[in-house]
């Protein structure tokens, strides 16, 4: 269970979370939606203290993440994946050095164990046979499925994604909603997602909330979500310029 | 009156701060360079960048470095009718000064410059929260690899600028001005000591972390866009120099 309590994070004088309180549900997917630059990849970046808040809590199984020294903090971060909006992939490696990465660093495993575990996660992410092309050979949706199966290798309990979709056109923005979904199923991950695909991220998601004005606005189940009548939510559906949430 | 005061005081804060995280960021690095698991590998990779990489460029620069010193060197020792120590002098000038300060400079501007645009890259395409995310940690994995490399790779860099240096000046002097080979070698044989030699050593060795620590932190904390890349790359070169300089007067004055 991950619950954010009353977190707060300022940039200079721009104060991004204005005290955000969540909880994610174990092994189910949660979107987080919102308009561009509202805070959710700043927001995703403190579930496994990439960034640490100013004020409030992250806590992980009632550990509170913000607070623990730096040995105790990678050893939480073991249970974490993440799919940066990028990929993020090292590009100075080939795909399969970048997947294998995490494993050789971490792990005591030999090469043929760990090409054998790469080439799995390669192919169920669609990428077989591409592991010895570079990050910069392979197109977006190409370096997304690899950036996730980097994420998938030390079969994490949690699983980030940062805009999976972003950048991609709808047919592989569906492919990849399709490979969360399908990896989530297989693995059991608890999944959280930042995106504004709207309605797309509604196929992959149990809940949905949205990020607002620096607080969660609304937390529910998909369905009551879709049919919410918050203003707020009825706005970022509809994708009015007029309503609660400032456009401009 | 009071708004400049603010802005002293604030202007003064943040050069604290910044010093204070580069010291900090410098700890870091040298500690988790010697924490297990060591990165032989990065360092093997990382000497090859730093030294192999470079030799070609430090090796025209020393060359040419030797030919200007023949000639300026004749002609001044000309005066004095003192031609016969034109070895000696070009030795001590390339051993205790020129060859560490030339080699540092060609280092920071042939690696130093690439290793900041190379981790300020990382920076603003997530690579390096990336690195951390996977419980990585970015300063052992980036920065400790490139620290160690430069202290291994700087001395034999500035070695070989010395030597190749030496032999620039002996083709202008012995080659074209006359200047007899014997008396050339022997003057040198006599005047260069161990001190020489070794005050040349640790001066190579202290700008070759230099370079590495200003370049690695100007990178590791560029802002996460393209001109925060350039200005991260420009100012890393610029701050180098100016330490080489600085840290030579330094060290200059304390063996001489």
């Amino acid at each position: 269970m991950i619950r954010v309590v009353d977190l707060h994070k300022k940039f200079g004088r721009q104060e991004v979370l204005k005290g955000v309180h969540l909880e994610l549900a174990t092994g189910k997917v949660t979107t987080i939606v919102g308009t561009s630059g509202c805070g959710k990849t700043v927001l995703l970046k403190h579930l496994n203290a990439l960034l640490r808040p100013d004020r409030g809590s992250v806590l992980i199984d009632g550990t509170d993440i913000t607070k623990l020294a730096k040995e105790e903090l990678y050893e939480m971060r073991g249970r974490f994946g993440v799919l940066f909006q990028g990929a993020a992939l090292l590009d100075s490696m080939t795909v399969l050095d970048n997947v294998a990465f995490p494993l050789r660093e971490k792990t005591e495993m030999s090469e043929s164990e760990i090409r054998k575990k790469v080439e799995e996660r390669l192919e169920q992410v669609g990428l077989e046979g591409m592991g010895y092309k570079y990050p910069a050979e392979l197109s977006g949706g190409m370096r997304k499925r690899a950036g996730l199966a980097r994420a998938l290798i030390m079969d994490p309990e949690i699983v980030l994604f940062d805009e999976p979709t972003n950048g991609l056109d709808p047919v592989l923005a569906t492919g990849i909603h399709q490979l969360i979904t399908r990896t989530q199923k297989t693995f059991g991950f608890t999944a959280v997602v930042v995106s504004h695909s709207i309605p797309q991220v509604f196929e992959i998601s149990d809940y949905v909330a949205i990020l607002a004005n620096g607080i969660i606005e609304e937390f529910k189940s998909t369905k009551e979500f879709q049919v919410s009548q918050n203003p707020v939510v009825q706005q970022f559906i509809r994708g009015e310029t007029e309503g609660p949430i400032q456009a401009l | 009156m009071l708004s400049l005061l603010v802005q002293t005081g604030r202007f003064s804060l943040r050069v604290v701060h910044g010093m204070g995280g580069m010291f900090l960021f410098l700890l870091s690095a040298l500690f988790l360079a010697f924490r297990r698991p060591a990165k032989i590998g990065l360092i093997l990779y990382h000497i090859k960048t730093i030294g192999v990489d470079s030799l070609s460029v430090v090796f025209l620069s020393g060359f040419f470095t030797g030919m200007v010193m023949g000639f300026q060197g004749y002609y001044s020792l000309r005066q004095f009718n003192a031609e016969s120590w034109l070895g000696s002098a070009t030795a001590l000038g390339l051993l205790r000064e020129l060859g560490p300060v030339l080699a540092a400079f060609m280092v920071t501007g042939r690696t130093g410059s690439a290793m900041a645009a190379e981790l300020g890259t990382m920076r603003a395409t997530e690579q390096i929260d990336a690195l951390d995310s996977m419980a990585i940690d970015p300063i052992k994995y980036l920065v400790s690899p490139r620290i160690m490399a430069s202290l291994i790779a700087m001395p034999l860099l500035t070695a070989i600028f010395d030597v190749v240096g030496i032999y620039g000046a002996y083709l202008v002097g012995v080659g074209l001005l006359g200047v007899s080979s014997g008396s050339y070698f022997s003057g040198m044989e006599s005047s260069v000591v161990f001190r020489d030699v070794y005050s040349g050593f640790i001066k190579s060795v202290s700008f070759g972390l230099i370079i590495t620590w200003v370049c690695c932190y100007k990178g590791f904390h560029a802002p996460p866009m393209a001109t925060g890349v350039s200005r991260a790359t420009t100012e890393s070169v610029v701050l180098s120099f100016i330490l080489i300089l600085v840290w030579d007067y330094f060290l200059t004055s304390v063996m001489l």
